[in-house]
């Protein structure tokens, strides 16, 4: 098991790197031009040499290197002076937003804890409520509840989120006025006042996502459960006197459960991926919407180093569920 | 329906002359009149209510905006102006009027119009023409490259690695976000070479193609390796048969079925990636309306004219929802085990 997972974490090093360059020269191949906001006005070798200072003079390869460097070399120790307090990157460039002329990763951790606050605590909840459904809907099978579970998880799948968005804001901030439509970023959670307020503004993002991810992993939970639901071990447990909790609940849960973990870990990026739209929706200012903003500003450090990290993200998280995969089923060997 | 139920003789169907006893097995079959696979497929579609009904309403829906156009004459992209412009501008669904005496509601318009007076019902179809114009034609392109990938992968050893590891490639990359950053970086090429419409229908039917054929080609490529070994390929090659008749005429029938279940699946991710691109100003210019537009549209004055955002909303989910059901059934029929039970 170690030797497959240290396998894993070497090959993972060449594709993150053809993933960086792949992104490298999308960007570098597209005629955006960072300098199309520059007023008509400015002379043309004005125009060169701040040309020169945003890094574009050199070739392609050398800052293709640049910025491996700078994000691979330099970004840790950032990381790693700000944790212990030491001086490692002092007098490195860092890889500086051209929107904002300040380093890109400082940004993205401004902006981290949105995300993983309302993302996180949809795709908690969503497995929270999921795995029951599932279960439940498996073991009555073609049962009313099982129908309409069906039916709620093809609406969960079909009903796109910035549709189902609009929708809640429509109902619940128009209509009723429960909730605020607009997600306050700058409300600081003090006293039980501030956090009812912070739950109430994260109730409408959290409900949007939790229904596309709770529509997956019961389908998920459900057929996992069917499959095992007519094993031989399933009739032996049964046939030996055991109770039928006791069978559905420690017997084929825990065999069901195995394929069901892996679809929640390589669920994982594709959520910050599909955030993108809800943070949109209820103007979140998340990673999503700084991705967005970074585009449409052509920022080019920026989106290169976003697209670059969900990349990582994906990676990471399957080489997480391979690797949990084969924990978890002793009848899966890789080596 | 089944192979079992065929086998079940059928005393009244069968000829009087007949002197083969009832219970003769298969050869009943002479006497009943040939049945095709796809009669087969069909009655197990028919059994799956949601799928039936699924196919009924895209069908309903595709005719509607097609067709739907040529009977209401009035054109989207019009303007109203003057005097005009204000008496049209803004007006409520008709529905509106029951509970809101004040409301500006007119027959003419039953879904009302928008804030430059365009008729939202024309809009809508013709908005739903480029959705789904846009999600078949992108569906086809990824099944066209899925098809490809996977047929290669599966039947040329030599190139099984590297196509493979090209697929788990581009499933590891972020697919929205290079989707956002191609469309904005190569829309001004496009539209210069095909207007900024075409470009632009271009480029999403491109972006959606290139990024969705992955799971296809996996399914197609296990298939085909499956399908190589089997003793109908072997004879076929044995008779001379050359490897393009072999993969056109042997081949790739086999692996209709899984092809087809990802075809429906592929519509719905396709419109809803289409809408999502639209949604987030990254799709089809202003004026060009689809339905992920409208949308975008609608959401500025959501509060005070909530329909604006709600019918395209509507409309997206019931065409995703009614592919993904007609998808489900297909599965189903398609899936010989289940089929007959």
């Amino acid at each position: 098991m170690l030797t497959f997972t240290i396998r894993r974490l070497v090959l993972a090093v060449p594709t993150l790197l053809f993933i960086s360059l792949v992104i490298f020269l999308l960007l570098e191949l597209a005629p955006g031009d960072p300098m199309a906001q520059v007023p008509l006005t400015v002379p043309p070798e004005v125009k060169e040499k701040m040309r020169e200072a945003l890094g574009l003079g050199q070739p392609m390869h050398i800052r293709f290197w640049k910025w491996l460097v700078q994000f691979f070399w330099i970004e840790p120790q950032v990381l790693i002076d700000w944790m212990i307090g030491t001086t490692f990157s002092e007098g490195d460039l860092r890889v500086i937003s051209w929107q904002t002329r300040s380093p890109v990763m400082d940004i993205v951790v401004q902006r981290l804890p949105q995300t993983l606050w309302v993302v996180g605590t949809a795709y908690v909840l969503a497995t929270i409520i999921a795995i029951p459904i599932g279960i439940y809907s498996a073991y009555r099978q073609y049962s009313w509840f099982d129908q309409l579970g069906t039916f709620v998880s093809m609406i969960g799948f079909s009903v796109p989120p910035f549709f189902s968005g609009v929708l809640v804001i429509v109902i619940f901030s128009v209509n009723l006025g429960w909730f605020p439509s607009i997600y306050d970023t700058t409300l600081k959670v003090t006293d039980w006042e501030s956090f009812l307020k912070q739950l109430q503004q994260m109730i409408m993002p959290v409900m949007v996502l939790a229904l596309q991810i709770t529509a997956q992993t019961s389908r998920f939970m459900r057929a996992s459960m069917l499959d095992n639901l007519t094993q031989d071990y399933v009739r032996t447990a049964r046939a030996k006197g055991l109770r039928e909790y006791t069978v559905v609940m420690t017997h084929v849960l825990r065999n069901s459960m195995i394929p069901v973990i892996t679809v929640i870990a390589l669920g994982i990026p594709a959520i910050f991926g599909g955030a993108i739209i809800t943070e949109q929706v209820f103007k979140v200012n998340g990673i999503g919407q700084l991705l967005i903003g970074a585009i449409q500003a052509n920022d080019l450090p920026m989106v290169q180093t976003l697209t670059f990290i969900f990349a990582v993200l994906i990676v990471v998280f399957n080489l997480i569920a391979d690797v949990l995969y084969g924990l978890m089923d002793p009848r899966i060997r890789y080596d | 329906m089944t192979d079992k139920d065929n086998f079940v003789p059928d005393e009244g169907l069968a000829p009087a002359s007949t002197i083969l006893p009832a219970a003769a097995g298969p050869l009943q079959d002479l006497s009943t009149p040939a049945r095709s696979q796809w009669m087969d497929v069909w009655d197990q579609f028919k059994t799956h209510k949601g799928a039936l009904f699924g196919s009924f309403v895209f069908i309903f829906i595709i005719s509607s905006v097609y067709i739907g156009p040529l009977l209401w004459g009035i054109d989207p992209q019009f303007l109203p102006q003057g005097r005009d412009f204000i008496n049209l501008r803004d007006t409520r669904p008709i529905w509106v009027g029951l509970f809101d005496a004040d409301a500006k509601v007119d027959w003419s318009h039953p879904l009302g119009t928008d804030n430059l007076g365009r008729d939202m019902l024309a809009r809508l179809m013709f908005g739903g023409q480029v959705s789904i114009a846009v999600g078949l034609t992108a569906m086809l392109l990824a099944l066209f490259l899925g098809t490809l990938v996977g047929v290669l992968a599966g039947y040329v050893k030599k190139l099984d690695g590297i196509l493979m590891r090209l697929t788990d490639l581009f499933l590891a990359l972020p697919l929205l976000p290079l989707i956002l950053v191609a469309s904005l970086l190569f829309r001004d090429p496009l539209s210069a070479m095909f207007g900024p419409e075409g470009g632009t229908f271009i480029l999403i039917v491109m972006l959606i193609g290139v990024t969705s054929w992955m799971p296809t080609a996996r399914i197609v490529r296990g298939d085909v390796l499956a399908l190589k070994e089997r003793e109908f390929v072997l004879a076929a090659r044995s008779i001379g048969t050359n490897n393009r008749h072999l993969i056109l005429r042997h081949v790739l029938p086999n692996v209709l079925s899984p092809i087809m279940v990802s075809a429906t699946l592929g519509i719905a991710t396709a419109i809803i990636t289409e809408s999502a691109l639209s949604f987030l100003g990254f799709g089809f210019p202003p004026d060009f309306p689809t339905w992920g537009r409208l949308l975008n549209d609608g959401v500025d004055r959501v509060a005070s004219y909530p329909e604006r955002s709600i019918l395209p909303g509507i409309m997206i989910s019931l065409t995703v929802l009614s592919v993904n059901y007609l998808g489900d059934g297909l599965r189903d029929a398609l899936d010989p085990r289940i089929r007959g039970r």
